[in-house]
């Protein structure tokens, strides 16, 4: 990549959200604002090999964007009052201060995230407005067809105008339900990377993953102060980190236990560990952590450990204990029992394991689990029946040649 | 912004009856603040006719528009800065009429 390329991929990486952020707050309009910084960087990538890089990109991006909006709306004449009177809402200043770092792109994410609109439409909406994915790529990520997803997109917009969805910062005392509906947003799109899923895509979608950690420490820079924030992005660091580890050259799932530690990212490792000592002191102190910090907690035991003998089993179910008194969900409670079988033994977990049954029967991960654990207890018939269950509800390419090595292992 | 809050009734799951002077005390509440623009319950939609004057002569049909399980049971109009406001005076209203509540804007 030539060096101009690389000022614009960085310039669109650090810059797109602010472009849009700044438009959106001056004409109070996300389509505008969207077009208008397509334009701009359209432009860069046509003006800056031949004139060379601005001296401040952010800058120069903002500026034509803000011409090439202005020209639009002479161009539709549209600056009359009824125009005006359709404008979405916006606020200069948030209801209650945040603190040193405020940014326009804090408002534009909890309008991309608002509750208001359905959960895939806010995972588009943020991909597209604060993350700077292109409409094609959003529809690939999710396995959508494209103009399917342009319509999401375009009705999205089209419902936070006419609706007023507003662009502002929650008030504090809606904050904490806000955020948490952003970081659910965020969680999706690293999951889908992290698990992608669909019969021709690769096991791991690493520019979904790097996305969700980009936003995520976005977020974190705006609102430093939130420990779920801070749990999410150790959350995703120490999952990161194992990335390369947890497929094979074959492009098979590779188990925990089966993973080369050595390979895992120890960068990543460091920085989601400094993440939740920083919580842990919090903890300490008396604030009680939420399922993204507990979560994140289970991740650090893991990626404490040199080996899997290594790992502190009762550790790791205290903090599941935990988790089950936030969220008695039953995805919990099995991951839970994997952890009670290498501690208590695979018989007590699958006694766990079996009185999930009707709540898990169409979750492969429930299955596999079961499938594991019959396989420990020599019960050959049973494994490998959950096993034929777990492959045809699997729809990852890699877990579903994990499974089926295992199942074709059994004797 | 001037948004239409719909009451919907669900025969299936019919909400409590005895919900009037809570209404009416939250209806105080929204004229005080300056929210309320209009309100009415309805009668049930048994006791509704259409009338359909688009071809030679007008046809009367009893009845309403759509069968359904859920019906309007009243509305509101509020005048409120943005949908956040409306929302969360919606959700006190779901509370208040002990009855699902849609908020749409009017155009």
């Amino acid at each position: 990549m030539s060096d101009v390329e690389e000022a614009i991929t960085r310039a669109h990486h650090e810059e797109w959200a602010r472009v849009i952020a700044a438009l959106t707050r001056r004409f109070g309009d996300l389509d505008i604002a969207e077009e208008a910084a397509a334009e701009a960087f359209a432009t860069a990538v046509q003006r800056w090999p031949a004139d060379g890089v601005p001296p401040n990109p952010g800058a120069w991006l903002t500026t034509t964007a803000n011409r090439k909006a202005i020209d639009r709306i002479r161009r539709e004449n549209k600056r009359d009052d009824k125009h005006k009177e359709a404008q979405m809402v916006y606020a200069d200043d948030p209801p209650e201060p945040l603190g040193a770092i405020d940014d326009d792109r804090l408002r534009l994410v909890f309008t991309c995230c608002h509750p208001a609109l359905a959960m895939q439409t806010r995972v588009a909406l943020t991909l597209r407005m604060v993350g700077g994915l292109t409409v094609p790529e959003i529809a690939r990520a999710f396995l959508a067809a494209e103009s399917a997803m342009g319509q999401r997109i375009t009705r999205a917009k089209a419902k936070i105008k006419a609706a007023r969805i507003p662009y502002r910062v929650p008030a504090a005392e809606d904050l904490p339900a806000r955020v948490t509906g952003v970081l659910a947003v965020l969680y999706l799109v690293f999951n889908e990377g992290y698990l992608a899923t669909g019969p021709d895509t690769d096991p791991v979608r690493h520019d979904l993953t790097a996305e969700a950690i980009r936003l995520t420490s976005l977020i974190r820079a705006l609102l430093p102060q939130d420990g779920e924030v801070a749990g999410l992005l150790a959350l995703m660091l120490l999952t990161e980190a194992r990335r390369t580890a947890r497929i094979s050259a074959s492009g098979e799932l590779v188990a925990l236990d089966e993973q080369d530690r050595g390979a895992w990212d120890a960068a990543l490792i460091a920085e989601g560990h400094r993440l939740v000592r920083e919580r842990l002191a919090a903890a300490a102190a008396g604030v009680a952590p939420g399922r993204y910090q507990i979560l994140a907690a289970i991740n650090a035991v893991h990626t404490s450990a040199r080996d899997i003998r290594d790992t502190d089993w009762s550790q790791v179910i205290a903090l599941y204990d935990q988790l089950v008194r936030l969220d008695p969900s039953p995805i919990i409670a099995l991951n839970r029992a994997i952890a009670v079988a290498e501690l208590d033994g695979p018989e007590v977990a699958l006694a766990i394991v079996d009185r999930l049954a009707e709540a898990l029967a169409g979750y492969h991960a429930y299955h596999a689990t079961r499938a594991d654990l019959l396989r420990r207890l020599g019960q050959s018939q049973q494994s490998r029946a959950a096993y034929d269950r777990a492959i045809e509800l699997a729809g990852n390419t890699g877990e579903t040649a994990y499974l089926t090595r295992r199942r074709d292992q059994l004797q | 912004m001037r948004y239409l809050v719909s009451v919907i009734d669900d025969k299936s799951n019919p909400g409590s009856t005895d919900r009037q002077p809570a209404i009416s005390a939250f209806n105080e509440r929204l004229i005080a603040e300056g929210y309320w623009v209009f309100a009415g319950g309805l009668a049930s939609p048994d006791t509704a006719t259409v009338i359909d004057n688009r071809g030679e002569q007008a046809v009367f049909s009893d009845g309403p528009f759509v069968e359904s399980k859920e019906y309007l049971a009243g509305v509101w109009v509020w005048e409120a800065p943005d949908l956040d406001v409306a929302l969360k005076l919606a959700a006190e209203a779901s509370k208040v009429c002990d009855r699902k509540i849609e908020v749409r804007p009017f155009q």
